[in-house]
C-alpha cells in the first residue's frame, strides 16, 4: 500500500475515534515527541499532556471535512507538539532561548490557535456541567452525549416514567443553558 | 401552564435540529419560525447549544480513547516512558504484589498494635526505670563533676558545667515577655529540640519556635506560633537594674506536671565562680525549673531560673534580667521583631503573694517541652 493512501485511512479512522487509528498513530510518533519535550526542559507526563494535545489538534482537522494534510501526519504532529509545548514554556516563564531539535516543522499556528479557541469553550462546557450537580449532570449527559433515548433514561434513574424523565430534563437543560452562556459570554466578549 | 408550553417547544426544537420531524410538521414549524422571531431566535441558539453539547461529547470521548491507548501502549512496552520507566515497572511489579503487599501489611499492623500493647503495659515500670537513671545520671554528673572540678578552678568558665544537671530533662519552664506570645527560657531547655511545645497550668498546650538562642548567657526567646493562643495583658514586669541583696524573690516552675511555688532570697550578685552574668539565689530548684521566672515581692521579673550547683546545697543560679533586654534589643535588628515592646507595667506591686501567684500562675508561666 502507498504510504500516502495509508496515511489518508489512518485520518480517516481517527476522524471516527477509531481505536486501532488512534493506536497506530500514536505508536509511530509518541516517543520523538516525548524525546522532544524531555530535551526541552519537561517531564514524561508534560510529553503526554502535550502529544494527546497535539492528536486532539489533528482530530479536529481530520473531522473538518475539507482536510487536505499537505505533509505526513508524524511531521505535523511534531510541528504541532513543538508549538504548544513552546507556548507552554512562555507562558510559565520557563523558556530558555530557542527550542532546540527543529527538524523538519510545517507552519502549525493556525491550528494551533483555533484549537486554543475551542479548548477554552470545551473547558466552558466542562465547568458549567460540573456545576450543575447531581443529577442534573448524569441525566444530561446520558441524554446528550451517550445519546441514550428517554425511557432508557428513565428506567435507569427511576423515573415512573418517560415523561416525567423529560420534565426533568427540561429543568435541568434550563439551568445548564444559563450557567454555559453566563460563562460562555464573560469568556468570550 | 407556561412552563408546559415551554418544554414542548425545547422538544420540537430538538427534534427539529435532529432532523426527526415529519415533512409535513417540519414545513409547518418552518413557517412558525418565520412569523415568529423569538422562536427563530430560540432555534438559532440552541442549535449553537447543541453543537457545542454534541463536540463536547465527541472531545471527552476521543480524550477517553487517547488515554486508553497510551495506557495499553504503555502496558505492552511499545512506547517507552523514558523517565517514568521506572514507575511503570513500579505498577507492573504493585500490581503483581499486591496480594503479599496487603498480607505484609496486616502482618505488620499487628505487630504494631502488639507491640505498642506491650510497651503501654509496661510503661509504668519504665517510668520509675526513668526516674532511677536521672538519679543515676545524676550521680555521674556529680562524679565527673568532681573530677572537672580541680580543671573548672584554673578555667574560668564553669556555668555551662553546672547548668547540665538541669538539661538531663528535655523539658523546663519559660514565662512570657509580651502579650504577642513572646517567651523566655533557658537557651539549654531548647537548643537541641526539633519541636517545642508549651503547655499552661489549665493544660492547654500551644506550638511555639525558637527565635533567638544565646548559648553564652543560656537565654532563649521562643514564640508561640498557635492561632488558639489569645493575646492578653501581662500582669508583671521585667526589671532592667540588678537588684539587691537579700532581697525576698519567687519562683514558679515545673519540675512536675503542676506548676509549683517556691520562694526564697537573692543570696549573691554574681553567680558561678564570680559569673557576673548569672547571679545566685537561695530557693528550692529541681530539675524542670529551669528557664522559670524570678520574681521580687512588687512582681518584677529579675531572672531567669537556670542551674544549680550540684555539690553546694541550695546555691542555685539565675540569669540576670538585663540580659533579657540586651537580647531584645539583638533580635530587634531583624525587621520582623523591630517593634518588639515587653511588658513594662506590674499590677502587682502592693498586692500580697497569694494574690501575685494567683494572677500569674495560670496564664502566664509555662511547661516547654521538647523532642
Amino acid at each position: 500500500m502507498k504510504p500516502e493512501i495509508n496515511e489518508k485511512i489512518l485520518l480517516q479512522g481517527l476522524a471516527r475515534n477509531d481505536k486501532k487509528a488512534i493506536e497506530s498513530i500514536y505508536k509511530e510518533n509518541y516517543n520523538s515527541v516525548q524525546t522532544l519535550i524531555i530535551n526541552n526542559n519537561g517531564s514524561s507526563d508534560d510529553a503526554k499532556d502535550i502529544f494527546q494535545e497535539a492528536m486532539i489538534v489533528l482530530y479536529e482537522k481530520a473531522r473538518s471535512g475539507n482536510f487536505e494534510l499537505n505533509c505526513l501526519i508524524k511531521t505535523y504532529l511534531y510541528s504541532v507538539s513543538r508549538r504548544l509545548w513552546l507556548k507552554k514554556l512562555q507562558h510559565s516563564n520557563r523558556y530558555t532561548g530557542e527550542i532546540v531539535n527543529i527538524d523538519g516543522v510545517v507552519q502549525v499556528e493556525n491550528d494551533v490557535e483555533e484549537h486554543a479557541q475551542r479548548d477554552k469553550d470545551f473547558e466552558t462546557m466542562e465547568k458549567a456541567i460540573g456545576n450543575l450537580g447531581e443529577p442534573c449532570k448524569s441525566l444530561l449527559e446520558a441524554f446528550y452525549i451517550q445519546k441514550k433515548s428517554m425511557l432508557d433514561i428513565a428506567a435507569s434513574f427511576g423515573y415512573t416514567n418517560a415523561e416525567n424523565a423529560k420534565t426533568q430534563k427540561y429543568k435541568c437543560l434550563m439551568r445548564l443553558k444559563k450557567i454555559f452562556f453566563s460563562h460562555y459570554k464573560n469568556g468570550n466578549p | 401552564m407556561n412552563d408546559r408550553n415551554d418544554l414542548m417547544m425545547i422538544d420540537a426544537i430538538e427534534r427539529y435540529i435532529c432532523g426527526e420531524m415529519s415533512p409535513d410538521e417540519r414545513l409547518h414549524f418552518e413557517n412558525m419560525r418565520k412569523a415568529n422571531s423569538e422562536l427563530d431566535q430560540m432555534v438559532v441558539e440552541h442549535t449553537l447549544f447543541l453543537q457545542q453539547m454534541n463536540r463536547f461529547g465527541e472531545w471527552k470521548k476521543f480524550k477517553s480513547s487517547l488515554d486508553f491507548v497510551h495506557t495499553s501502549l504503555e502496558e505492552q512496552g511499545k512506547i517507552h516512558t523514558e523517565n517514568s520507566q521506572g514507575k511503570s515497572k513500579v505498577i507492573y511489579l504493585w500490581n503483581r504484589y499486591k496480594k503479599v503487599a496487603g498480607i505484609a501489611a496486616s502482618i505488620a499492623g499487628i505487630t504494631a498494635i502488639t507491640l505498642s500493647f506491650l510497651f503501654n503495659s509496661v510503661t509504668p515500670t519504665a517510668k520509675d526505670h526513668k526516674v532511677q537513671e536521672l538519679v543515676k545520671e545524676v550521680n555521674t554528673l556529680k562524679h565527673n563533676q568532681r573530677v572537672l572540678d580541680k580543671k573548672i578552678q584554673s578555667v574560668d568558665k564553669g556555668s555551662q558545667e553546672t547548668s547540665i544537671a538541669m538539661d538531663v530533662r528535655f523539658n523546663g519552664t519559660g514565662f512570657l515577655i509580651n502579650n504577642k506570645g513572646l517567651m523566655i527560657t533557658n537557651a539549654h531547655v531548647v537548643k537541641n529540640s526539633r519541636n517545642i511545645y508549651v503547655q499552661n497550668n489549665k493544660g492547654e498546650q500551644f506550638k511555639a519556635f525558637v527565635v533567638k538562642l544565646d548559648v553564652p548567657r543560656d537565654v532563649a526567646i521562643i514564640r508561640i506560633d498557635d492561632s488558639n493562643f489569645k493575646p492578653f495583658t501581662l500582669p508583671y514586669s521585667i526589671r532592667k537594674t540588678t537588684s539587691e541583696l537579700a532581697e525576698p524573690i519567687f519562683t514558679l516552675g515545673f519540675p512536675r506536671e503542676q506548676i509549683v511555688y517556691g520562694e526564697g532570697y537573692l543570696s549573691a550578685s554574681t553567680g558561678y565562680n564570680g559569673d557576673t552574668l548569672s547571679c545566685q539565689i537561695t530557693i528550692p530548684a529541681n530539675p524542670g525549673n529551669s528557664g522559670g521566672p524570678i520574681f521580687n515581692h512588687n512582681g518584677e521579673v529579675i531572672g531567669i531560673l537556670s542551674s544549680k550547683e550540684i555539690k553546694a546545697e541550695g546555691a542555685v543560679f539565675a540569669v540576670q534580667s538585663k540580659y533579657i533586654y540586651q537580647a531584645i534589643d539583638e533580635l530587634k535588628n531583624s525587621p520582623e521583631y523591630q517593634n518588639v515592646k515587653l511588658s513594662s507595667k506590674t499590677s502587682l506591686a502592693g498586692v500580697d503573694k497569694s494574690t501575685q501567684v494567683k494572677k500569674i500562675k495560670d496564664d502566664c508561666i509555662f511547661m516547654v517541652k521538647g523532642d
